[in-house]
């Protein structure tokens, strides 16, 4: 992302101008966790990048292809999204193996052709053994019927099925039981690791983002405050991130 | 009792034929969560374009294949006007059938009624006519249950292709279809054609069978195939041995039977439209205090 600009509300009362030329580059195959206060940009960054929201001005690219302006289905192609709500990720009505075709044949044509193959059925359960949440003996069943953290990690696999340039993870464990959220960040740090894939994880949940990840951004009203890669990350303890959180939470007014 | 079979011969008659209607807005309107109006323009499209077709000579097969493609026409206008223009789902309808109005009139050359008692129908030609000679009576109503079985069948087949499952993703949670990499709209589209043109093919139908186009046909057929729709989901759909577009299949008839009897016993033929508008609020009603309490979502279209 190069020298973004987005103001919100432009010329009301509520104006508010959110990034003045923001800059922002993920490595290929980097993992990356941000954080942040309420308002600080984290998610208008996630909806930029999945086209959900267009800047005033700048750049944005994934792998090299420029994505300002793309609608958001074009956009979906090569970049995958989890969101927060686990009904957001997958189909309700439809089976576990409805769900899970339909994921498998992104990228192809939708014909005419039978929308379940029963030749596929065993490869599903084998990936969905891998996420041991007992999903491989619900493939008939509605997905409506999955607790939220199967439903979860199945929105991931459905995600990560066909090959992605970038993985946008939008707070995927915030609305999960505290079991589920630890299960589900445990799978995602697997399936990321195994498939190389470059993620960009927006999160609340401060361990998370000290505890996975290569690399760690805090945000604070449009700007990037602390950015700790490698090394430096590892240094960082969840303490000296409160306290900076602290900091930046008492500048914008807020009491501790 | 030949009053009863008559009865129930003009009953089973004119619900498989309405009942292809109703297979159409429960594409539209379960699968697609899309409740679509233009129904009420796009059936007297069919029966006019029908007519006007048989008048001038064409095969009366070849009258259904036409009417459905208008009909699929008309439902892909009231789409554009949804997707494209961001018009609301009841007005993009409303548009569309007070736009056909004046279409159908273009269609019939201005006049109301289009009379082709005389001319070949699929009634009174070929297969329809050697059925009549084989099974008296029966011969329409089994030609009906025919069209319909084609129509029951092809839909649920659609319904389980790679592109019927988008459809019904595109219904229930339109942003999967987009993080799938397509555009829901388009998905919308299809299934609005689908529904309208399954509309038309009824109105077509209907139309031969009486041997006669009435522009006034279509007035009240949104509340006659909803109806259907919710009388047959809420009746039928939770017996599993039953697909969904059966259970519509078999709502129509029993609307249709409710009709009736209410003639019989006496209702004067002037209440016929707000007999319809009652039973259709006793049936969404009744379909509020069902037990499973989980609405239209409930019904699984079909169970693979």
């Amino acid at each position: 992302m190069r020298h973004i600009c987005k103001t919100f509300n432009p010329g009301t009362v509520s104006e508010v101008p959110l990034f003045r030329d923001f800059n922002l580059t993920l490595r290929r195959g980097s993992f990356a966790a941000v954080v942040g206060s309420n308002g600080s940009g984290k998610t208008t960054i996630l909806n930029i990048l999945c086209g959900s929201v267009t800047p005033d001005s700048g750049e944005a690219a994934v792998a090299g292809q420029e994505i300002v302006g793309m609608p958001e289905y074009r956009i979906s192609r090569f970049v995958g999204r989890v969101f927060q709500d686990p009904a957001a990720g997958t189909c309700p009505a439809l089976t576990v193996l409805e769900n899970l075709s339909l994921a498998d044949n992104k990228g192809k044509r939708f014909g005419l052709s039978g929308g379940v193959s029963r030749k596929r059925t065993d490869f599903y359960r084998s990936q969905l053994e891998l996420l041991k949440l007992g999903l491989e003996d619900k493939l008939d069943l509605p997905v409506a019927s999955l607790s939220g953290g199967q439903r979860q990690a199945l929105a991931l696999l459905i995600c990560v099925m066909t090959p992605i340039k970038l993985l946008i993870l939008d707070e995927h464990t915030a609305a999960l039981d505290p079991k589920s959220s630890e299960t589900v960040m445990e799978l995602t740090d697997r399936i990321v690791r195994e498939k190389r894939l470059t993620v960009l994880m927006v999160t609340h949940n401060l361990k998370y983002a000290v505890g996975y990840g290569d690399r760690l951004l805090m945000m604070h009203r449009g700007r990037i405050v602390l950015d700790a890669e490698g090394e430096a990350k590892r240094a960082l303890g969840i303490r000296s991130l409160t306290e900076k959180f602290d900091e930046i939470s008492l500048e914008a007014g807020n009491s501790v | 009792m030949d009053i009863f079979l008559g009865l129930a011969n003009n009953v089973l008659t004119e619900g498989l034929i309405y009942a292809v209607m109703a297979i159409g807005v429960y594409v539209t309107y379960s699968v697609l969560n899309f409740p679509d109006l233009s129904v009420d323009g796009t059936f007297p499209l069919g029966a006019c374009v029908t007519g006007a077709l048989i008048l001038r000579g064409a095969n009366p097969l070849a009258a259904c294949l036409v009417s459905f493609l208008c009909g699929a026409a008309a439902g892909c206008a009231t789409g554009l006007l949804h997707v494209r223009l961001h018009i609301t789902d009841l007005l993009s309808g409303i548009l569309v059938m007070t736009g056909l109005w004046s279409v159908n009139l273009a269609v019939t050359g201005g006049t109301a009624v289009l009379a082709y008692f005389k001319d070949p129908t699929i009634f009174n030609s070929g297969f329809g006519a050697a059925l009549a000679t084989a099974a008296g009576d029966w011969g329409p109503a089994l030609l009906a249950l025919l069209c319909c079985a084609a129509v029951k069948l092809a839909v649920d087949l659609y319904l389980r292709t790679k592109s019927g499952l988008l459809l019904r993703a595109a219904g229930d949670n339109p942003q999967y279809v987009v993080s799938l990499g397509k555009n829901p709209g388009n998905m919308k589209i299809l299934g609005l054609m689908i529904g309208n043109g399954c509309t038309a093919l009824a109105g077509s139908v209907l139309s031969q069978q009486s041997g006669s186009a009435n522009i006034y046909s279509g007035t009240g057929m949104v509340v006659m195939a909803l109806a259907s729709v919710i009388i047959g989901t809420s009746l039928f759909g939770r017996l599993k041995a039953l697909r969904a577009t059966s259970a519509v299949v078999l709502g129509t008839i029993v609307y249709k039977a409710c009709l009736v009897a209410a003639m019989q016993l006496g209702l004067p033929t002037n209440y016929l439209k707000l007999l319809m508008a009652v039973l259709f609020t006793v049936a969404l009603v009744l379909r509020q205090a069902a037990p499973s309490g989980r609405g239209k979502k409930h019904v699984d279209p079909t169970k693979i």
